[in-house]
């Protein structure tokens, strides 16, 4: 079995915009707001420094410069850590590009509290529930490289407001890239009958690895990767749910108004289900190696395993 | 000024001010003091200045205006509907259930409106957005921005100064209507942002300060603004409630619809002031 490679989604984005310019997307400008070395656009500076525009460390101007570009026909991709775009420039976002329906995306790295050391000021798992609440707005955490250099060219080929979540932490490829990745459509990695465990971003892989471990204990665990939060594929959950009979959700956000209350709200109108919310529980990250931080909080393999035997 | 032109403009601001009376009167709500302020500066803008296609209000070479002190919509509506963009009939569903008319700007149903705004603060930097775009791509298009001297104190319009002047934006005109009023009182009272010229010169600005209610001063200003080989200012310095005998110099009349009786009043001074115009 070839060694599987680990690569941090940031670095998918700066890639994959690279891979657009050089693809003849002529609509494509990034804008960074100070973050280029980090959020990875600096990869796509250095190859295209005409379209990179750095807007100085003042994300609510760079939000509404990126809506200004778009109202000209241009694609902005305006990027900063997600903490700040989605939190510090939440109501630019909400009203000068979600308002207007405006054709930006927003690149938002560093989610989640694998930011690691840099701890909680930095570590933002309220993003979903912030972007989710936007009228219009698509909301995609892929889950790795494959995916989120996908994701990207999808955002850039779609019409509308898309924020994009990528992460700092290098995580498992495990997509082969024959894999398509389309936006509001969720992905069935593994069926199985007893129950369903639904993960984006970073936690499909630990729900991978744990659909495995359950399989060893007699448990058949169908794994399920919704990388589009919005839209959400209702579809391909309320038929999962009625198959398994049971629902563990498991994202690297806070369980408030993410991927798990996503699937509560769907299920509770549409096919009432018992669900078990993983994810990080209503309070603030700190300091820590990423991978430390994560098994503290719950957002592992083993954990998932635990909670699934519980709950079933 | 060419005598013709003024006395069109001059006309032009009045039929403006009738349809901000109008709109608000009968929206009950709106924002007529900062919009009859700004009423020589709309009918200068969409009168002489700007270049614009009634017919086509997506031209995609026009010049953008974006309003952002937002609230001050019923000015920015009744100017587009003198010039045709829309009917001036309309004007009196200004806020209602169904109308396009929104409170605030919307882009996507108002014809010949740039940008959707009402947040103040973030129209300034759409527009700089708008200007850095058409620089890059390389088209001759010039962007207005209208703030307000309240809207000054959002720390984002700031941000959006300091963009201008380091993509060094000469496409960029942001106009200041330095009406000395905010809602809570004065602004030296609230808030002040004084020197706003000094301020902005140190921004990287080049900076007038003129009379924004006369057209001759408007005319030198965007005169200047077209030599200028940086970002530009204009502070106009205004008369909140313009027009209008009893809302001039009013805080109360920043954000007040007038009754029936007002109403009257007002139209009946701007029917007055049309037809000495006209005669």
């Amino acid at each position: 079995m070839a060694e599987i490679k680990n690569i941090a989604t940031r670095d998918s984005y700066g890639n994959a915009l690279k891979e657009l310019a050089e693809g003849g997307a002529d609509k494509l400008v990034v804008l960074d707001a100070d973050l280029s070395a980090a959020t990875k656009t600096g990869i796509f500076k250095k190859a295209f420094p005409n379209q990179h525009f750095n807007c100085g460390i003042a994300e609510a101007n760079m939000m509404c410069v990126a809506a200004g570009f778009s109202t000209m026909g241009l694609v902005p991709f305006a990027s900063s850590f997600a903490m700040f775009a989605s939190g510090r420039a939440f109501e630019q976002v909400r009203n000068s590009i979600g308002y207007p329906h405006l054709n930006v995306k927003i690149g938002a790295t560093h989610a989640g509290i694998s930011v690691g050391e840099d701890g909680a000021s930095h570590q933002c798992c309220e993003d979903f529930a912030l972007m989710r609440a936007i009228p219009g707005m698509v909301v995609i955490c892929p889950a790795d490289d494959v995916e989120a250099r996908q994701a990207v060219k999808a955002a850039y080929s779609y019409e509308g407001p898309v924020y994009l979540r990528f992460g700092r932490l290098a995580v498992p490829v495990f997509h082969e890239e024959s894999y398509k990745f389309e936006i509001g459509k969720g992905e069935v990695i593994k069926e199985g009958n007893d129950v369903s465990i639904i993960a984006n971003g970073l936690m499909v892989a630990e729900a991978i690895e744990a659909g495995k471990a359950l399989e060893e204990q007699g448990i058949s665990a169908e794994i399920i990767n919704i990388a589009t939060i919005k839209p959400l594929d209702e579809e391909l959950i309320i038929a999962s749910a009625k198959k398994t009979g049971k629902v563990i959700t498991v994202e690297e956000h806070s369980i408030i108004g993410g991927l798990g209350e996503a699937v509560c709200s769907l299920l509770a109108e549409k096919c009432p289900t018992p669900v078990k919310r993983i994810g990080v529980n209503d309070e603030f990250g700190h300091s820590g190696p990423a991978k430390d931080l994560l098994k503290q909080f719950g957002l592992s393999a083993e954990n998932i395993v635990k909670v699934t035997k519980e709950f079933i | 000024m060419d005598s013709v032109l003024k006395k069109e403009l001059e006309i032009f601001a009045t039929q403006i001010r009738m349809g901000i009376i109008e709109s608000t009167y009968n929206a009950k709500a709106g924002h007529p003091g900062g919009s009859l302020s700004s009423a020589e500066l709309f009918a200068y803008l969409y009168g002489k200045e700007m270049r614009y296609s009634a017919d086509e209000p997506k031209w995609e070479d026009r010049d953008r205006f974006v309003l952002s002190k937002g609230h001050c919509a019923p000015g920015l509506y009744s100017a587009l509907a003198y010039k045709g963009f829309f009917p001036v009939e309309d004007l009196k569903t200004l806020r209602h259930i169904g109308s396009y008319l929104q409170g605030h700007p919307n882009m996507n149903t108002v014809p010949g409106v740039d940008m959707s705004t009402g947040s103040l603060g973030q129209g300034v930097s759409v527009a700089a957005g708008m200007a850095k775009a058409a620089k890059y791509l390389g088209k001759d298009i010039n962007v207005y921005a209208l703030l307000g001297d309240g809207e000054i104190e959002e720390g984002q319009v700031w941000e959006a100064f300091m963009f201008a002047a380091q993509y060094s934006l000469d496409n960029f005109c942001a106009v200041i209507d330095s009406n000395g009023l905010q809602i809570d009182g004065t602004c030296a009272e609230v808030m002040s942002a004084e020197p706003i010229d000094e301020k902005l010169k140190a921004f990287g600005f080049e900076v007038t300060v003129i009379n924004g209610n006369d057209f001759d001063e408007l005319e030198k200003a965007f005169d200047a603004f077209h030599k200028s080989d940086k970002p530009f200012a204009i502070i106009m310095k205004t008369i909140k409630g313009l027009g209008v005998s009893y809302m001039e110099n009013q805080v109360g009349w920043h954000g007040k619809a007038p009754n029936e009786e007002e109403y009257k009043i007002a139209m009946k001074e701007l029917g007055e002031k049309l037809a000495e115009l006209e005669a």
